[in-house]
């Protein structure tokens, strides 16, 4: 599973960095940042899904 | 079937509908809402669209994007006007009735109106109607934007006002800005921002009365220190009120207003068997803030909120796990100009405030506020990763000490 984050579409909710500070930091802006590169490790892709499945600016998305 | 039925489309209500679904519930939902269009997501309407970076279309709630998917009979202009909880019966105001299998209240809230008549070109700001018909007046290129209230809806819509070169007038009620939540020192931060950023602020004076002209169009207010001001756009922030009063005869719990307010609910959202509140609406005893009862008028808390209480109707209807009670640390945050303001939990002008963290004079900082041996809110000014580890923490813990840990990093 790889992960994709839109910083145009990222509104700063941050509901990411909440549900997964594995995968998401947060820069001095307050948009989001993506931790991993491309492929997201096995024991994290619950976390992953939860992430996008949260995002309201749908700036989060998975690719199998 | 019955159908479960949720009265209110916005953030809250579709937050519940999509919970159902994905909680597997399968069987009829009926949407309603008193505004004949889809309502919004409010974020944008004082920013954005208002700023005419955004077409109001883009400003969609998120869940309504999958409308289709989530296969709900969704009755726009329709409101509630009546509801029996022990027969679950809701009377609707086009004369008909729905007996449901269960109901969620997210009625929201409406923004509170200055007694009597007002002239046209006086506006409020809470739909995306309200954004659009202000934004057209703003195209028109008024000599000045009048705000009377300095709250979060006041404050950004003059940032958005200044942002397209408009001359603006704010004018605040109390002494020093959002004074119910700040203390003073950073309360004259807010009113300082928008100083700097050319707002011309006046504090401690309210409305007296509105100026028109003879085709009853506002030219300007007479403030109560008999200061006139030409205005030819008056924006009203003066709050909201829960829209509860269709629930008056319904026997379920309302709170007056000096007890916050909305429809009185359990631990766990439910106002009645089977009857739930979700949102601006809904009071409930916070189990994050020691069980005291809250009322939170916040985007994340509306959307948090209605998924809970789509949980949590499934549970009752006996189609899903018990939830739990619902718990959350308020959290909201506010763009204006160059300034990212956000706050976790609940400050009382009573705390004491420490700032932890940079400082108001340069404009960078975060303050926590200190009850006893607790924090009780956090309040970070372009420190958004601070800002919301704080707010993490304080959904782990209030403990003062836990908290401090944070920042001696």
């Amino acid at each position: 599973m790889k992960i994709k984050y839109d910083r145009d579409l990222c509104q700063g909710h941050n509901r990411c960095y909440l549900l997964a500070p594995e995968l998401f930091d947060v820069d001095d802006d307050g948009y989001a940042v993506l931790l991993v590169d491309g492929e997201v490790p096995a024991d994290l892709q619950e976390k992953a899904n939860l992430a996008a499945d949260n995002c309201p600016e749908y700036a989060i998305t998975l690719v199998e | 079937m019955k159908p479960l039925v949720v009265v209110g489309a916005s953030l809250a209500g579709m937050s519940a509908v999509q919970s159902m679904r994905s909680g597997g519930y399968a069987g009829p939902v009926v949407v309603l809402d008193s505004s004949p269009e889809m309502p919004h997501d409010r974020p944008p309407l004082s920013k954005q669209v208002l700023a005419g970076e955004w077409d109001l279309d883009r400003a969609g709630l998120p869940m309504a994007r999958n409308m289709s998917e989530l296969d709900v009979d969704l009755r726009l202009g329709v409101s509630a006007v009546g509801l029996d909880p022990d027969s679950l019966q809701l009377s609707l105001s086009d004369g008909s009735t729905i007996s449901a299998a269960g109901i969620v209240i997210a009625t929201g809230s409406v923004p509170r109106q200055i007694p009597g008549e007002v002239p046209s070109g006086v506006f409020v700001l809470r739909t995306g109607a309200d954004s659009l018909a202000l934004r057209d007046e703003l195209d028109r290129g008024p000599e000045r934007v009048l705000v009377i209230g300095a709250g979060f809806i006041g404050a950004e819509v003059a940032a958005t006002c200044r942002g397209r070169g408009l001359e603006v007038t704010m004018v605040e009620a109390t002494e020093v800005p959002l004074q119910r939540v700040l203390p003073a020192d950073l309360g004259s931060f807010v009113a300082d921002l928008h100083r700097n950023n050319g707002v011309d602020v006046r504090l401690g004076v309210g409305l007296d009365s509105f100026l028109a002209d003879a085709s009853g169009a506002v030219r300007g207010v007479t403030l109560t220190d008999g200061c006139e001001i030409a205005a030819q756009v008056v924006l009203i922030g003066i709050g909201a009120v829960p829209e509860v009063s269709w629930l008056e005869d319904s026997g379920l719990a309302l709170l007056p207003p000096q007890e916050g307010g909305g429809i009185r609910c359990d631990e766990s959202l439910r106002a009645a068997p089977k009857v739930l509140a979700a949102g601006d609406c809904a009071s409930w005893p916070n189990g994050s803030f020691n069980g005291e009862r809250m009322r939170v008028e916040q985007w994340e808390s509306a959307l948090e909120q209605g998924t809970h209480a789509g949980k949590q109707m499934l549970f009752e209807i006996g189609a899903g796990e018990d939830p739990g009670a619902f718990s959350t640390v308020p959290w909201f945050w506010s763009d204006q100009y160059d300034a990212k303001i956000q706050m976790a939990g609940r400050a009382d002008p009573g705390d004491e405030v420490h700032v932890v963290d940079g400082s108001v004079a340069e404009g960078r900082f975060v303050a926590l506020f200190k009850r006893g041996d607790e924090c009780r809110a956090a309040l970070g000014v372009n420190r958004p990763r601070l800002a919301i580890r704080a707010r993490m923490k304080l959904a782990e813990t209030l403990a003062w000490d836990s908290m401090l840990e944070l920042f001696d990093q």
